[in-house]
């Protein structure tokens, strides 16, 4: 049995400082909440206990200015730290544009990572330190929830959804990564580390682990293999529409609604094209469901997304 | 100590102990009081079976690795724990022992309004916990007791439908008690007892029962659904078949979260008691205690998304429910601050139900202040989902509704059984208990903050030195939960007679022999006073 007790967790973000500094000053009010309650039922027990001869005279039993304000002034102080912590949560959902972006496959019971370049790693992660880091997360089969104790974050990973997660990490080392939700049988194995790494450690981490093709270019690979090119190029006699430039930009359906084309309105079209059809286009293509992986989704969305708008047509 | 067998009282052969010696009297009885006996031996059985379970669980997590159980081993036995403890003991332990002892005795009835559909509702208990027992002990479920899907519903493999089928049996005898007492607390109180006058254990579990009521419905759907997912594959749940995951969640914990409520305002309302009793005073501010318990009862039906912070719930959806979380403590701690000003200058006894209720207080205080932690956003991102949750949820469910239980059990048992049982003893267990609870829990809150997920059982090895700790603690507390069959029982045999109002205390269920006789009351008293009328300044007055 290891004999080191740790009390507290490391930090490796300015996020998770800014936590834990919210839970001592909450702890703080906590304690001032309830630490006269304890006290006072002592004290009363030993100064009114039954039989002792001590002064019991006092007033009525009812006094509705002290109940009500008993109930509202702790709950006011409570509400200044229901702001502050909203208000670093609001931030968690706010990622900075610039992030690197790594996307996250989930599956029974290990955890894929894909950086832009294409290098893939499976249950660790590498990123560099000091630049937000941004991840797109989908599962393959159940809930699983990436968990980083070091940064005091954690984040569902959903099947048929993309979710995200960001940080900044600013010190440099091995940490914990766990699965957090309940996934079945290996549950307690669904972990590893995640390395915060020097800029220049990390560059030469990406190159040693060298793949030919970014993600984009396996994502084109996949794009030609499974014969998507054969509609969606401007060649194409099929009337499909064209994909360059579509990422971020407003789709019009033929609904008449109008939706943004992110990376979970790609990935839906690919697998339920007849779901969110664009105005103007015959509904002609055939699902890929139980034909790709998120894996695969995964880098033809990357493709997708690095496509540029020279050619873009709203109606042809 | 010298054993002596104490004659049978003529209090006694009149009692409804005795009103028929047959096996058949008791399991077709019909009165409350025999029919809470009956549920007393139930729940103590499955709180018997959870805590084996319970057990198993902390041998396993004495060592990093995996050594006592398999993976699908310990999973399954998690979700024993889980299922069993919940539906099987903490949600009828109160109401359906003590509340349908209670509830006509308190209220000046002879007994509740439907008291066949009482023994009914006992028996689909019974039928439900059984085969729940015999699917989770057969074949095995491992999905824990929330059931997510599609994990559920699509991926284990275990009973999971035949599990569902028996929760959803169960869950019409919460519906039954509930309605029954609902219908009891509004058409048999005896003359002049207003609603004003009820005790408070009769208002908390009035506010129970409504819950019981509107909720277990909401769970029957639940899982229905899951069902006809996983026979029949409709997609409900599961994205691959064009459900929606997070939609059980909110279903879930639409039932769930109020059923934390159906757990915790019956133990509210037994404390009370206990602390009227403890003082010999009024409690203060009647009005602000019964409408709490009301208030947490429809406050608790808005706050189940923050279950779901980090779910992929929208934050706007979060930050409410976040707010509504926190709004709900306000009710409880009106309560906890009106029990501590009835003790001031009250003649407190310290006999073992009194300090069940201290005890209760203290655990209570110090599990829901960390549920306000768990309410805050940015701390429950890093929280959620470890052991963090799980020491909080223990200390309400463990340190408070299994202590107020026990300090009910050791305040009516003279009632119950017509026999006093060794203070010195009861003292002890109530002692040990909250040591042993504190040993065993608190480590789990720097287990969580470590970031220790809960459902682990191989975990990082600097975890050891606290997990050890927790089960020590859980060895203590395991001695300290068997220690009161040993006296209780004993006091059965040979304790003392009880007179009907050893505790010296206000209540219609005193003023009736102990144990009461088979129709509780010869005459329908005529109730004139409030429900803890104690003379102010009782000895003191100078």
């Amino acid at each position: 049995m290891r004999s080191d007790l740790p009390l507290w967790p490391d930090q490796a973000s300015a996020h998770a400082s800014a936590v834990d500094i919210l839970l001592y000053g909450f702890t703080g009010l906590i304690f001032a909440l309830s630490v006269p309650v304890f006290i006072l039922i002592i004290v009363f027990a030993v100064r009114y206990r039954r039989g002792r001869k001590v002064n019991r005279r006092h007033q009525v039993n009812r006094n509705a200015l002290l109940e009500v304000s008993w109930s509202v002034i702790p709950f006011l102080l409570i509400l200044c730290f229901f702001f502050w912590s909203a208000w670093l949560f609001f931030d968690l959902k706010h990622p900075p544009a610039s992030a690197l972006e790594i996307d996250v496959v989930a599956k029974r019971w290990m955890w894929k990572f894909q950086h832009p370049g294409g290098q893939g790693e499976i249950d660790e992660l590498h990123v560099p330190v000091g630049e937000p880091v941004k991840l797109t997360m989908i599962s393959q089969d159940v809930i699983h929830s990436l968990y980083m104790p070091a940064l005091r974050l954690k984040q569902d990973v959903l099947p048929g959804r993309y979710t995200t997660m960001w940080f900044q990490a600013d010190k440099p080392g091995i940490y914990r990564l766990t699965c957090a939700e309940f996934c079945g049988t290996n549950h307690s194995l669904m972990g590893g580390h995640f390395v915060v790494m020097a800029q220049q450690d990390y560059a030469r981490w990406l190159q040693e682990s060298g793949v030919d093709q970014t993600l984009a270019a396996q994502g084109e690979t996949l794009f030609r293999t499974y014969g998507c090119s054969g509609c969606h190029s401007p060649a194409a006699t099929v009337h499909a529409p064209s994909l360059d430039g579509l990422y971020g930009r407003p789709v019009a359906l033929q609904g008449g609604e109008t939706i943004i084309a992110d990376e979970q309105y790609i990935r839906d079209s690919i697998l339920l094209p007849q779901q969110q059809m664009a105005a103007g286009y015959p509904s002609i293509m055939p699902t890929f469901k139980n034909v790709l992986g998120e894996d695969d989704l995964t880098k033809i969305v990357a493709y997708i997304k690095s496509l540029k708008a020279t050619q873009w047509r709203e109606h042809p | 100590m010298t054993e002596r067998h104490i004659p049978e009282t003529d209090v006694e052969k009149v009692s409804y102990l005795r009103a028929g010696h047959s096996l058949r009297s008791w399991l077709l009885t019909t009165d409350h009081k025999r029919i809470a006996i009956l549920y007393l031996y139930a729940v103590t059985f499955f709180f018997f079976i959870g805590g084996a379970a319970a057990a198993l669980v902390r041998i396993e997590l004495l060592t990093p690795g995996g050594d006592f159980l398999t993976n699908e081993g310990y999973n399954r036995t998690f979700t024993l724990h889980g299922v069993i403890m919940v539906w099987f003991f903490l949600i009828p332990s109160i109401p359906n022992t003590f509340g349908n002892f209670l509830i006509p005795l308190m209220i000046g009835a002879r007994d509740l309004a439907f008291p066949r559909l009482n023994l009914l509702s006992w028996y689909i208990y019974l039928l439900g916990g059984t085969l729940t027992l015999y699917v989770l002990v057969a074949g095995g479920v491992d999905t824990g007791w929330t059931f997510y899907t599609p994990l559920s519903s699509m991926f284990a493999n275990g009973n999971v439908v035949a599990a569902t089928v028996a929760i959803f049996i169960a869950g019409f005898s919460s519906i039954l008690t509930g309605l029954n007492f609902i219908v009891t607390i509004h058409t048999l109180r005896a003359p002049g007892m207003t609603w004003g006058r009820l005790p408070l254990f009769v208002w908390s579990h009035y506010a129970t029962s409504l819950i019981l009521v509107l909720a277990t419905p909401i769970l029957a759907i639940t899982l229905a659904l899951i069902a006809a997912e996983r026979l029949f594959g409709i997609g409900i749940f599961d994205p691959s078949l064009g459900g929606d995951p997070l939609l059980y969640q909110h279903l879930f914990w639409f039932y769930s979260h109020p059923a934390v409520y159906i757990m915790v305002l019956p133990a509210l309302g037994v404390v009370s008691e206990l602390v009227a009793a403890a003082a010999r005073k009024p409690v203060f501010g009647y009005w602000f205690v019964a409408f709490s318990s009301i208030a947490i009862a429809i406050i608790g039906f808005l706050v189940w998304g923050h279950h779901m912070f980090v779910s992929g719930q929208s934050m706007y959806a979060s930050a409410v429910f976040s707010f509504l979380s926190l709004a709900v403590a306000v009710p409880s701690g009106i309560k906890v601050y009106n029990w501590t000003a009835t003790l001031y200058k009250g003649h407190i006894s310290l006999d073992p139900p009194f300090l069940f209720a201290m005890s209760f207080i203290g655990l209570f205080v110090f599990g829901g202040l960390t549920g306000l932690i768990l309410a805050m956003l940015a701390i429950d991102v890093h929280v959620h989902d470890t052991y963090f949750v799980v020491a909080h949820f223990h200390y309400i469910m463990v340190g408070g509704t299994v202590s107020a239980f026990f300090g009910a059990l050791h305040f009516w048992w003279p009632k119950i059984t017509g026999r006093e049982y060794i203070m010195v003893w009861g003292r002890l267990t109530a002692i040990f208990i909250f040591l042993g609870f504190n040993l065993t829990f608190f480590p789990q809150y720097l287990l969580g903050y470590l970031g220790m997920p809960r459902r682990y059982h191989i975990y990082d090895p600097s975890f050891q030195v606290l997990h050890v700790m927790s089960s020590l603690g859980a060895s203590l507390l395991g001695v300290a939960y068997v220690l009161p069959f040993t006296y209780l029982f004993y006091s059965l045999r040979y304790g003392k007679p009880s007179p009907p109002n050893p505790w010296g205390v206000t209540g219609l269920e005193w003023t009736t022999p102990s144990p009461p006789p088979k129709q509780n009351f010869d005459q329908i008293p005529v109730v004139t006073t409030g429900p803890y009328d104690y003379p102010v300044e009782m000895e003191d007055r100078r």
